[in-house]
């Protein structure tokens, strides 16, 4: 067993009403930029529908994430090693998506809005953001947003394939939820082994998948390798980026930036201790409806004092296990199996993990014409607006049987709340029947409806002291080159002299003479 | 005063050429290695792309190939070898007259891709444009000095003879200028275009044929990184 610390995610799609506040937020911290426009490492899609970059579930396509190979061992899908010299993959690489997958990025010529009084109304037109021409728009971020592809983005969704056509056609009952996407930070990261450069990598630490801006070369495999598109090209640095996970504000316990501005307090951050050793033979389960239970067994309980010991040999620190203790992640992941990850057929071990939504069918049970029987659910949730196959595409590999107990559980959990605030009775046995005693509901629907931040967000400190000199680093921004603030090494300096046993007034005489510091 | 003109080009301007090459790659890996790449333009276009790079690459390739073994191995260990010298051509020909093609072809659909492609010509910068102008020549230059100048104008030639002898001697100190008097000019000029690539060869996008990425084939396939420890 080797124990290792991941941060992790896990966003409550009943909760999600698409307001894109994430993506705007993120976009303006990090994407903000010529040669990024079309970057987002958070997006928000509408489902059903074709997703960012166009169809980007198609890995038939893209050839993203891994396979099995004859052997029943794993290998990237869009080739090993050998294969990507072989068939000249490095001159061309002919399954990276193209701009036009994703969209041109375009600004408006606003100039045109002034100026003297004309006798037709001024129109702004698009102006290409890369060749700096008038464009005709056909796609962009969202362009289907809200079902707006209609019957378009039905068809074309890859997780409608395997449903029955009819549901697909019959319109009066079309169905919508959003699906916030950013990188999954996988444990088992196609982008990383996809990378020729060694420029892609996880940290230790947290798991957090960063690309080394320095040694990234432009090879843009892991563009192809990411089964979830979600690593990008610069086009003006011709390097790739991606989701840092907002690491600064994460190694000072902070949220990141799509948590902490999230309106509807959709998204949990927390720390997860899984067993690295067995990653690889989880990854090479043969089922794919199996892959979520394998990652599932992956994660360790955090409370368990042989985890603890070993984690702690392993080099975790103390306040990691202690977050991983109160993990919103691992109540909701392991403890009542509500959460589930995107994807989990890709084989990457994905870490952020989704809450299926029950939305449309509660007005059922919670609505003017509500039903008295909770029994009742069980049927309805068959029935559901949206298809729970559609469900189980998306998040568990096609495993129906699982997103229906996390189903049961959800709705079960607002009926029982639902009649203890009106004063109602319950019986206690159909919690029973779901899984949930009165107190883990009580305690799921504060973590899932009034999701407190310090509930929602339970993020260990960065041990910074461990791994750099802190008091060189105090006032400076943080950059290896970074002059900005010239004074912070010497303030530095100055509190090295007083360690080594120098009196605070010969280290003063010493650096601070004709009114400014030397060192 | 001809002489002079002809001791700085077959003597002294090699060594300017290779010597910017040398301290240009470098400082180039040394301090500016985050500029690194080929500045791939493969988001951007990918249609004229594919068969312009692969064809491109693959020759230019065997094109370096044959250059390292025309001026590497001397006459005198084919000759051992029991090769007649027209066979030897022959080949030389056949298989750099292929593989020459090939590139010529690659480079006329990547440069006509460069600066007909909006979104590709618009992203680019002056060295970009000059290195697919200059690859145009010199593969241009490459070919009429084999083709043309070589076996039809003067068939007596044999450049193994001189030029390759004299390209021998540059890397040992020692190189003879009368040998390169008696080279037909198509290949003098051919030369020159390619110790001028050589000598901007650090300065461009073409410094990513330096970085193939040999660790891949023995790493691990995640890698993990940890910042060490004070």
């Amino acid at each position: 067993m080797k124990v290792k610390a991941q941060i992790s995610m896990v966003l409550n799609l009943d909760k999600c009403i698409g307001c894109h506040t994430c993506s705007v937020t993120c976009k303006q911290t990090w994407t903000n930029r010529p040669g990024a426009e079309y970057m987002w490492f958070n997006n928000v899609e509408t489902r059903p529908g074709v997703g960012y970059p166009k169809k980007w579930e198609d890995e038939s396509h893209y050839k993203g994430g891994w396979k099995l190979n004859r052997k029943g061992k794993l290998e990237l899908r869009a080739g090993n090693k050998l294969n990507k010299v072989a068939l000249a993959k490095i001159f061309y690489n002919p399954d990276m998506p193209n701009l036009d997958d994703y969209y041109e990025p375009w600004t408006y010529d606003y100039q045109t809005l002034f100026g003297k009084e004309r006798k037709h109304q001024p129109v702004a037109r698009a102006k290409s953001q890369i060749t700096g021409e008038y464009m005709k728009l056909n796609n962009g971020p969202n362009w289907d947003d809200d079902l707006a592809g209609s019957d378009r983005s039905f068809g074309e969704d890859p997780n409608m394939q395997s449903i029955e056509s009819d549901i697909k056609g019959n319109f009066e009952k079309t169905f919508m939820m959003y699906l916030p996407r950013l990188c999954e930070h996988c444990l088992n990261a196609a982008c990383v082994a996809s990378c020729p450069s060694g420029a892609m990598y996880k940290r230790d630490e947290d798991g957090i998948v960063l690309v080394d801006q320095e040694r990234c070369r432009g090879w843009r495999f892991c563009m192809t390798g990411c089964p979830y598109k979600k690593v990008y090209f610069n086009w003006k640095t011709n390097k790739a980026e991606k989701c840092t996970f907002c690491y600064p504000r994460i190694e000072e316990g902070l949220p990141t930036v799509c948590s902490e501005t999230c309106v509807g307090r959709i998204r949990y951050i927390g720390v997860i201790l899984y067993d690295a050793d067995r990653v690889a033979e989880a990854c090479e389960e043969p089922d794919d409806t199996k892959l979520y239970e394998r990652q599932l067994d992956l994660f360790l309980d955090p409370n368990d004092p042989e985890v603890i010991a070993q984690a702690q040999a392993d080099g975790v620190d103390m306040e990691t296990i202690r977050c991983a203790q109160k993990s919103p992640i691992y109540k909701m992941a392991v403890e009542q199996k509500i959460a589930f990850p995107l994807h989990p057929e890709y084989r990457t071990m994905p870490m952020v993990w989704y809450v299926p939504p029950l939305s449309p069918i509660m007005n059922y049970f919670e609505g003017k014409k509500s039903i008295k029987y909770p029994e009742m659910i069980f049927p309805a949730i068959n029935e559901m607006r949206i298809p729970v196959e559609y469900l189980a595409n998306l998040l568990t590999g096609g495993n129906t049987e699982v997103i229906k107990n996390a189903l049961y559980k959800l709705a079960m959990m607002r009926l029982y709340m639902r009649a203890r605030t009106s004063g109602k009775d319950f019986d206690s046995e159909k919690l029973d029947r779901v899984g949930l005693t009165e107190k883990s509901a009580t305690s799921l629907y504060r973590l899932l409806a009034i999701a407190k931040y310090d509930d929602r967000f339970v993020i260990p400190k960065a041990k910074k002291e461990k791994v750099e000199h802190v008091e060189d680093e105090q006032g400076g921004l943080g950059y290896e080159a970074c002059n900005g603030c010239s004074l912070a090494p010497v303030h530095g300096s100055v509190l090295r002299k007083a360690k080594a046993g120098e009196s605070g007034k010969d280290a003063y005489a010493e650096s601070f003479y004709g009114g400014i510091w030397r060192d | 005063m001809k002489n002079v003109l002809d001791i700085f080009l077959w003597v002294i301007f090699p060594y300017l050429a290779l010597g910017s090459f040398i301290f240009g790659t470098i400082g180039r890996f040394a301090i500016f290695h985050a500029g690194v790449t080929a500045e791939s333009s493969e988001l951007l276009e990918k249609k004229q792309l594919m068969i312009g790079s692969i064809l491109f690459h693959i020759g230019i390739i065997f094109v370096f190939a044959g250059h390292v073994v025309g001026i590497l191995i001397p006459k005198s260990f084919t000759d051992w070898l029991g090769i007649p010298n027209e066979m030897y051509h022959i080949g030389a020909l056949v298989m750099g007259g292929i593989a020459g093609f090939m590139a010529l072809a690659g480079m006329m659909i990547l440069s006509y891709r460069r600066f007909t492609n909006k979104r590709v010509f618009k992203t680019s910068s002056f060295s970009d444009l000059m290195v697919n102008v200059s690859f145009l020549i010199i593969i241009v230059l490459g070919l009429s000095a084999s083709f043309i100048d070589g076996a039809i104008l003067h068939p007596e030639f044999n450049y193994r003879l001189n030029l390759s002898i004299w390209a021998r001697q540059i890397f040992v100190f020692h190189p003879d200028y009368h040998l390169m008097l008696q080279v037909p000019i198509i290949f003098k000029i051919h030369v020159i275009c390619g110790f001028l690539i050589f000598a901007f060869f650090p300065y461009t996008r073409l410094v990513h044929a330096l970085t193939l990425p040999w660790q891949y084939i023995f790493r691990r396939p995640i890698v993990y990184r940890k910042r060490p420890r004070v």
